[in-house]
């Protein structure tokens, strides 16, 4: 019965061929670890938030004068209304985690390489697009910290020569931020932004698909066709896109092994979601922060500005440079460089393992760099704070910078042919 | 398609053509989505001037009016206030306010119609954040200098003509609106004193 129906099926649509070109049939490196959790991860956290945003959407008012008020009968009046905005909220936050995790395994072992470039592109325009509906998502309750965070961020683009007041006024629709910026966030957020992140993710599996997975060890499984025994080939059947044109060695098929092995990362995921979600939902007002409480009030800027964290490293560039239209520039650079880390990146060697010292110690200052932007974009602005900013911003440009240098001739170790373990 | 007979130059001409006219009602089209995020015939009405009374404002405090949704602060400076502007010229980018961030009648030293009144719109230049008045610990920001304007934002720094610090990250001065004083103790926010000028 079940058989006759996917034969009626796959007449009319290749279901059975996807289901094995993409998961049962696909050539995934036997040897992925720890660090190849965060990619289901990341798309478990869109489904959430897909999911509880449109749940919220029944019940919230995109206007000025409702907003604020419809996110508290949220909280208190609607049934579960109080979950649903939480996983909401906290899911923001792990989406974040999980996409600068998931940036940082591509960072150490080099897979936004040669052939997978544009994989890469499409992995930073998802981070970009995800900003974008992250600071759009972030005005609509409608606190003083949601009017404050996108008056600092839309006068950013002020900055810009000649056209900057226009812009600025064309983007709002009023002459301060407004009812009419609410309502058109809250069209992106919850229409525009989501379709295009649907759409880039789709592109981005289909881009890893094409070029196969990387690996901790950087080495290819993909190998010329002809160039492997049969009896050192997997034993495993992959389907005939890949066997067709490479010999593979070293992998496993996705289904069901890494299926299963990602249901485990998303277990202790989970754990941890739930335990912020429940115990901590404020994320100690990183998450959520305090001036958010009270309503959006445009004649009183909260004492204290600071950005939801994980806008913390871009928003300290930002603020380190004591130049406003420089200050936009070296914001908007710190994310250009990521987009163009596979043209920095001259060498060969893909895995920071077989890398030399220099590329190990580089990627580390750059990690704490990161952190430290992080960490200062949510205190105030002291002169300690924005000398140590200062220092912090040009190790992070440092990372790109020296990486291109030396790159070309880096002394890496020998990489073996084979993944050996 | 190799044996059907092709005339290349014309099949070019209709490809550009069609592309040309298409291109053109893309273009057409696209103007109603980009004009629909203008101000609207609403927010553009609620611009209109505002009345302050000041003869209420003590000497050294500073009232926040709302004009066109921005705070725009009203201080009363005392004589010493005053006196003291000319004190730090040298710490400022544009100490003598040369860049147009005011109307001519207020382009001198106090960057104001009466050197009492400052008026200027609390929206910092760098970002659009609401400077914090300090009235009497502004040397914890700026040495020998004890009243100001602190952002805390991005910790830029005005003096009480709110004229912008050197090394901070706002570019240039408070700007201070259209104003005028339609009696002695009415200030109009919005109409400035050349009636020419009214609409700012």
């Amino acid at each position: 019965m079940l058989a006759n129906f996917m034969a009626w099926m796959d007449k009319r649509l290749p279901l059975t061929d996807a289901w094995n070109k993409h998961l049962a049939q696909y050539p995934a490196p036997k040897n992925f670890n720890f660090w190849y959790f965060f990619g289901s991860l990341a798309m478990l956290v869109l489904v959430n938030q897909i999911l509880t945003g449109v749940w919220l959407t029944m019940s919230y008012e995109p206007s000025g004068d409702g907003a604020f008020a419809s996110v508290e009968y949220i909280m208190r009046d609607v049934d579960y209304g109080w979950l649903l905005r939480y996983m909401h909220s906290t899911g923001a936050s792990a989406f974040f985690v999980v996409v600068y995790l998931h940036m940082m395994r591509g960072l150490m072992y080099g897979s936004y390489q040669k052939p997978r470039e544009l994989l890469w592109i499409f992995g930073m325009l998802i981070f970009l697009v995800l900003m974008a509906e992250a600071f759009m998502g972030y005005l609509l309750p409608w606190g003083n910290m949601s009017y404050w965070g996108a008056q600092v961020i839309i006068s950013l683009f002020g900055a810009i020569p000649v056209i900057g007041d226009d812009l600025t006024l064309w983007i709002r629709g009023d002459y301060v931020i407004s009812g009419a910026t609410l309502n058109r966030f809250f069209a992106l957020h919850v229409i525009a932004m989501p379709l295009v992140l649907v759409i880039l993710v789709f592109l981005h599996i289909l881009a890893l698909h094409e070029v196969g997975s990387n690996n901790p060890e950087g080495i290819e499984v993909k190998k010329k066709k002809g160039s492997i025994p049969v009896e050192e080939q997997s034993k495993f059947t992959f389907h005939k896109q890949y066997t067709d044109k490479y010999d593979i060695v070293d992998a496993i098929p996705f289904h069901p092994y890494y299926s299963v092995k990602d249901i485990m990362g998303v277990a202790g995921f989970l754990i941890l979601f739930c335990w912020v979600m429940f115990f901590a939902p404020e994320g100690g007002g990183y998450f959520m922060e305090a001036p958010n409480f009270e309503p959006a009030n445009g004649l009183k800027t909260p004492e204290h500005i600071a950005p939801v964290w994980y806008f913390g490293p871009f928003y300290t560039i930002l603020r380190v440079i004591p130049d406003k239209l420089l200050g936009a520039i070296g914001m908007f650079s710190a994310i250009i460089v990521l987009f163009l880390v596979p043209w920095f990146d001259r060498g060969v060697v893909k895995s920071v393992k077989y890398r030399s010292k220099l590329h190990l110690f580089n990627l580390i200052q750059f990690s704490i760099c990161f952190v430290v932007l992080g960490a200062l974009g949510t205190l105030p602005a002291t002169p300690v704070y924005n000398m140590m900013g200062t220092i912090a911003s040009f190790g992070y440009f440092g990372f790109f910078v020296a990486l291109w240098f030396y790159s070309k001739n880096e002394k890496c170790k020998p990489v073996p042919e084979r993944v050996s373990h | 398609m190799s044996n059907v007979p092709v005339n290349n130059g014309r099949r070019r001409f209709l490809t550009a053509a069609t592309v040309v006219v298409g291109g053109v009602g893309v273009a057409g089209v696209a103007v109603p989505f980009i004009g629909s995020w203008n101000p609207s015939a609403r927010a553009k009405a609620a611009g209109a001037p505002v009345e302050v009374n000041v003869s209420k404002i003590e000497p050294g405090q500073l009232i926040r009016a709302e004009w066109r949704g921005k705070p725009v602060y009203v201080v009363r400076r005392t004589e010493k206030t005053v006196n003291d502007l000319a004190k730090h010229d040298d710490q400022l980018r544009d100490p003598s306010s040369e860049k147009a961030q005011q109307p001519a009648y207020a382009t001198n030293a106090y960057r104001s119609i009466k050197p009492e009144f400052l008026v200027a719109l609390g929206v910092c230049t760098h970002l659009g954040c609401a400077p914090t008045h300090h009235g009497g610990d502004f040397d914890q920001f700026v040495e020998g200098v004890s009243q100001g304007f602190f952002c805390p934002c991005h910790g830029s720094k005005f003096d009480m003509a709110g004229r912008v610090f050197q090394g901070v990250p706002a570019p240039l001065n408070l700007m201070v609106p259209e104003h005028s004083f339609t009696s002695a103790d009415t200030l109009l926010i919005g109409v400035g004193s050349d009636v020419s000028k009214g609409d700012a």
